[in-house]
């Protein structure tokens, strides 16, 4: 007891209450469901959490192509829709920041989609691209650049195009506002200084703009990289991971092996190997963001 | 800036064309379904298709609510409205107030178990949602939480706490330590120099973090949609699926739906944007 009283003992005090939660919400359900990954536990027969079948699931996960073409649907999509977003955000970042009149107009509507939810994102696109009533199929009518309506979320080519596009529309302004941010906390004086050495518009931006926006790019892909679990809410809207499985994610596959196939230790299984893919992401960028950092020198 | 180079007119033309269409993207798609919810059916089924409404009508809004004399079943929005509210409100306060303790612990002090503690908190984010959903929905059924507003409440607030002691660590740092100690010499306890010197100033990456923590509780749907089952705690989002229970989608319902979805967080967010880049920079990149 006298620990608790000491000043030592402040800091562990402070973080107590959030050590429990996070123990309680997070830590103890990820051991139940590590328990459940070498069980044949399936949610009809609740008895089955205490039949230990040890690596069985993992086995047969190694042997299924379902899980790994969705492994890799996953690692694909969640590559080309951060490095896109991270593109077009800086593209929309740097262009607003050239306007001087109405700036602040402008990064109020720019921040317009993040305040839809990734569910409500799901059905918006669902409606725009559905073949018959939606506004991407009358938009390419009324041009007459198609007789026939396109079956966007029924092709599997196209499918996947349409999460995609859905992904970018909802989280490109996350990217832009981050990275706006670090444009408006950018020093002026080094930009003066190598227009008067004569650098042009491109050189600038090479040199200094970007290596000063590294780091925000670098926190923008951890936290967007952290988050693209929520493209499990648009996919399971807009294609529940059809036509044919040519969608399917880990995330939806998970569920989908959990809850409608009742196979929860399978689908825990499959939990473990997806998040040491998260862990991997996660390890990446933060390394990408310490190098960034320790180049910027003493701006931090 | 004073020595902006002058640009030809061309040039400014073309920013400001290619600025307009990036923000026709970004409005569009959502203007387009806000619009839908105040549509009659008849113009969305409507061929050749009809761009701008001819006919207002709230008729889609008093259909959810069960309130049109012809369509008889309504759906408990009001129900789902509420719990929305509570559990988002609720979870917000109390990660703001449990995050603010644990951001103030590691800007402040010392202490052994620092780097790791920080490393895990981080670490307790990368497991997405829906992994955590099938062990909790056992968990929570074993102890009798599945189907309350407490159980989802106790989840936000988990998945809240990590990033609000991430962005008030870097606010709190923001301030200089010898404010907080002055105050002390002056007699203040560090409890009160904390109340009338830190905390104040740390109030706009408070606000920021606790605009992202109501968004993310507002909007979770993978795991609210597995841990609820009735009205007793079903929110908002998960409502939204009930219009997909038949083979056809009823657009113009699901879109006076999402309307009031997004009306608090449209509201929340103009209010606090202001907060919002400061609290995204501060947070994120000084660590």
């Amino acid at each position: 007891m006298k620990f608790f009283r000491s000043p030592q003992a402040t800091p562990y005090l402070l973080l107590l209450p959030a050590i429990v939660v996070i123990l309680a919400v997070v830590l103890v359900p990820l051991l139940v469901s590590f328990w459940t990954s070498f069980t044949s536990y399936n949610l009809v027969r609740p008895d089955s959490l205490y039949n230990f079948v040890g690596l069985r699931n993992y086995r047969r996960l190694i042997g299924n192509d379902d899980f790994w073409w969705a492994f890799g649907r996953t690692v694909v999509f969640i590559t080309i829709a951060l490095n896109l977003e991270m593109l077009m955000g800086l593209g929309l970042a740097l262009l607003v920041n050239r306007i001087t009149w109405g700036q602040r107009t402008l990064r109020t509507i720019m921040m317009f989609p993040m305040m839809f939810s990734p569910i409500l994102v799901g059905f918006q696109f669902k409606y725009l691209f559905n073949d018959s009533v939606g506004l991407v199929n009358n938009a390419l009518f009324a041009l007459n650049l198609i007789d026939k309506p396109i079956p966007w979320l029924v092709n599997g080519w196209l499918a996947n195009f349409s999460i995609i596009v859905a992904e970018m529309w909802m989280s490109t302004s996350i990217f832009a506002i981050l990275l706006m941010a670090g444009l408006l906390a950018m020093p002026k004086e080094p930009i003066e200084a190598a227009k008067v050495d004569g650098c042009n518009a491109l050189q600038v931006f090479r040199h200094i703009t970007l290596p000063f926006l590294m780091p925000f790019i670098w926190i923008a892909m951890t936290i967007r990289s952290l988050d693209v679990a929520r493209a499990y809410d648009m996919v399971k809207i807009m294609t529940n991971g059809g036509p044919a499985g040519r969608t399917e994610l880990i995330w939806t596959l998970m569920t989908r092996t959990g809850y409608q196939n009742s196979q929860m230790g399978m689908a825990n299984a499959m939990g473990y190997i997806s998040i040491l893919l998260s862990i991997a992401f996660t390890i990446m960028f933060y390394r990408n963001l310490s190098k960034a950092r320790v180049f910027m020198g003493g701006a931090q | 800036m004073s020595a902006r180079t002058i640009e030809k007119p061309w040039q400014r033309w073309l920013l400001r064309i290619t600025l307009f269409i990036a923000m026709m993207i970004l409005v569009v798609p959502g203007a387009w379904v806000v619009m839908t919810a105040f549509r009659p059916n008849v113009e969305v089924m409507a061929r050749p298709p009809i761009w701008i409404p001819q006919d207002w009508t709230l008729n889609n809004f008093l259909g959810i609510f069960g309130l049109l004399p012809d369509r008889q079943q309504g759906l408990p929005v009001e129900r789902y409205f509420f719990n929305s509210l509570v559990i988002s409100l609720t979870s917000t306060v109390v990660a703001i107030l449990v995050g603010m303790m644990g951001g103030y612990a590691f800007a402040r002090y010392r202490f052994k178990g620092k780097g790791a503690l920080f490393l895990s908190f981080m670490l307790s984010r990368t497991v997405p949602g829906v992994a955590l959903s099938l062990p909790l929905f056992i968990l929570w059924s074993k102890i009798g939480l599945i189907d309350t507003k407490f159980g989802l409440i106790l989840v936000y607030m988990a998945i809240n706490i990590p990033f609000t002691i991430w962005l008030t660590d870097g606010f709190f740092r923001q301030i200089p330590a010898d404010l907080s100690e002055a105050a002390q010499i002056d007699g203040c306890t560090r409890w009160q120099a904390f109340w009338k010197v830190e905390f104040p100033l740390a109030r706009s990456g408070l606000a920021s973090a606790g605009i992202f923590a109501f968004l993310t509780a507002w909007n979770e749907f993978a795991l609210a949609s597995q841990l609820t089952r009735t009205t007793a705690s079903k929110t908002m989002p998960v409502g939204l699926m009930d219009f997909t229970a038949q083979f056809t989608v009823d657009w113009t319902g699901m879109s006076a739906m999402a309307v009031l979805i997004i009306i608090p967080a449209l509201i929340l967010t103009f209010i606090v944007q202001k907060h919002l880049i400061a609290g995204l920079t501060f947070g994120g990149v000084k660590g």
